[in-house]
């Protein structure tokens, strides 16, 4: 992590993650229109698709969610709130040292990542209980590259070749 | 949890598999170069506990090593526990370290996400944080079980590990706490200690959604507990160490206090939490934290009814001739 995500409140991004089923909503539309676009695209320029992808995802998620590219995107299972805005990357739930105000414990005026993501993704309607699942460790060699292009490659799915996931029982509906 | 075979046969492993209410404390790791500061801790603590926990570099603030510690105590015939936080290392060194540790016969391992540089006293330090607790659980036990490096790379011998993790009920989201502990123990926490219990109603309400989800008989509970010297001493401790949580009740009944009398009633304060958690359905023991005040520990644990712990039942030589070995007898 080079720089450390501040507090940021931009306007309407904050209603935006406060009604997560809207931005669930766009996740799956935008799922199903790029994933037809992409391999398209890929054939067209990987190059330019590549670079086309990370500039949006860049200016949108980063004005959106703070976007830090880690380039393996798990906020619909994070309740629509980026998990790696958290100083010390949780991935998997919150600290122990989150304030009793429900703040950060390093950066005392920004709401705790992980009570804002349980809070929401309580009203996710598809992919709400997600937020159970056990994420395996970051790929730092995603930084700075597509998270898109990477689900569509599936190259974020890839976990170290020791990895044995955790089966957990839980109820997505996923894809409508 | 009874049936299955002992995970690394530690003595803390053995306690809580027997039904006993096990205790372990924190050791507090020297600013010293010299062994005989950590047999001086260790001292007071071993007698009236089944473990004694290493700390890595608590409140973020630089001490011997948790590694330093264990490998002290190991070969003293102590029985640590080594706590390993991600702030200072990747998953490299995690890894590397847990073999070590293993080798030198640590047998217990708590897995912790650390508390941020910016708490300590060099918070213009570099934050890790390459793994969380919860990956770092599951690394452990993919090595115990699986016998390879998260790379996939065999290890000759596996390590064999009681683990553990933390759990803080005290602080938000209350209301999805339990749900974390249920994370932990799905990627293999075999016991857990807590946060310090100061507020026994918000612990109740934990316990309940735990007992609920039915995780109290996968996983085996340690609750944190420890003495306040004052409510001075309570004021620092719910403002400036993160993750503490003090009700004012407790604050208000230090403040009334003569000043004589503070230490002794933050004893008894203590020792009335561990009564009042005892009662609870899935507590199987206390973890004892007491910052700069270990020779208060057995104390806490005499008044609460928790002595004579079985004078290390599962202490032995070790077998190969450990050239290593330190002279006790200069341990005072």
């Amino acid at each position: 992590m080079s720089q450390m995500p501040e507090a940021r409140r931009l306007p309407g991004s904050e209603w935006l993650k406060d009604h997560p089923r809207i931005l669930e909503w766009i996740y799956l539309r935008s799922k199903a229109v790029l994933g037809r676009l992409y391999p398209w695209m890929r054939r067209l320029s990987p190059g330019w698709t590549e670079r086309l992808f990370v500039r949006s995802e860049e200016w949108v998620k980063g004005y959106l969610f703070n976007c830090q590219m880690c380039g393996q995107c798990i906020l619909h299972s994070t309740g629509m709130t980026c998990p790696m805005n958290c100083p010390k990357n949780l991935r998997n739930g919150p600290c122990g040292g989150v304030r009793a105000d429900g703040h950060c414990e390093v950066i005392p005026e920004m709401p705790c990542v992980w009570v804002q993501a349980w809070e929401r993704s309580s009203r996710m309607a598809h992919y709400g209980e997600e937020i159970r699942l056990i994420q395996p460790p970051v790929n730092r060699q995603l930084e700075h590259t597509s998270a898109w292009i990477n689900m569509f490659e599936g190259i974020d799915a890839r976990t170290p070749p020791g990895w044995v996931p955790v089966e957990l029982e839980i109820e997505t509906s996923g894809d409508p | 949890m009874s049936e299955r075979p002992l995970r690394a046969d530690s003595r803390l492993e053995r306690v809580l598999r027997s039904g006993r209410f096990a205790v372990t404390a924190e050791l507090n790791a020297p600013d010293s170069a010299d062994p005989e500061d950590v047999y001086r801790n260790a001292l007071v603590l071993a007698e009236v506990c089944d473990a004694i926990n290493a700390t890595d570099g608590s409140g973020a603030n630089c001490h011997m090593s948790s590694m330093g510690c264990c490998a002290l105590l190991t070969r003293a015939g102590y029985e640590p526990v080594l706590q390993v936080s991600c702030r200072d290392r990747n998953r490299i060194a995690i890894q590397g370290d847990l073999l070590g540790a293993a080798a030198m016969g640590v047998k217990n391992v708590l897995c912790l996400t650390g508390d941020d540089v910016t708490v300590g006293d060099q918070p213009e330090a570099k934050r890790v944080f390459d793994l969380d607790s919860i990956q770092l659980l599951r690394t452990a036990r993919i090595m115990c079980e699986q016998g390879v490096f998260l790379s996939g790379r065999r290890l000759t011998t596996p390590p064999r590990f009681f683990l553990g993790a933390a759990a803080n009920p005290f602080v938000p989201p209350l209301e999805y706490r339990h749900l974390r502990l249920a994370k932990k123990v799905a990627a293999g926490a075999d016991f857990i200690q807590t946060q310090y219990c100061f507020d026994i109603r918000i612990f109740r309400e934990y316990m309940r959604r735990v007992r609920d989800l039915g995780l109290h008989r996968q996983v085996y509970i340690l609750v944190g507990v420890g003495p306040l010297r004052s409510e001075k001493a309570a004021e620092f401790m719910r403002t400036r160490v993160p993750g503490v949580w003090i009700p004012d009740e407790i604050v208000e009944r230090l403040r009334k206090t003569p000043k004589k009398r503070k230490r002794e009633e933050g004893i008894r304060i203590c020792v009335e939490i561990i009564e009042q958690v005892r009662e609870i359905e899935g507590v199987h023991g206390i973890h004892v934290m007491a910052y700069r005040q270990e020779e208060t520990v057995a104390e806490i644990i005499h008044r609460a009814g928790l002595f004579p712990r079985q004078a290390r039942p599962g202490w032995q030589r070790p077998r190969r001739r450990d050239t290593s070995s330190p002279q006790l007898g200069r341990v005072k």
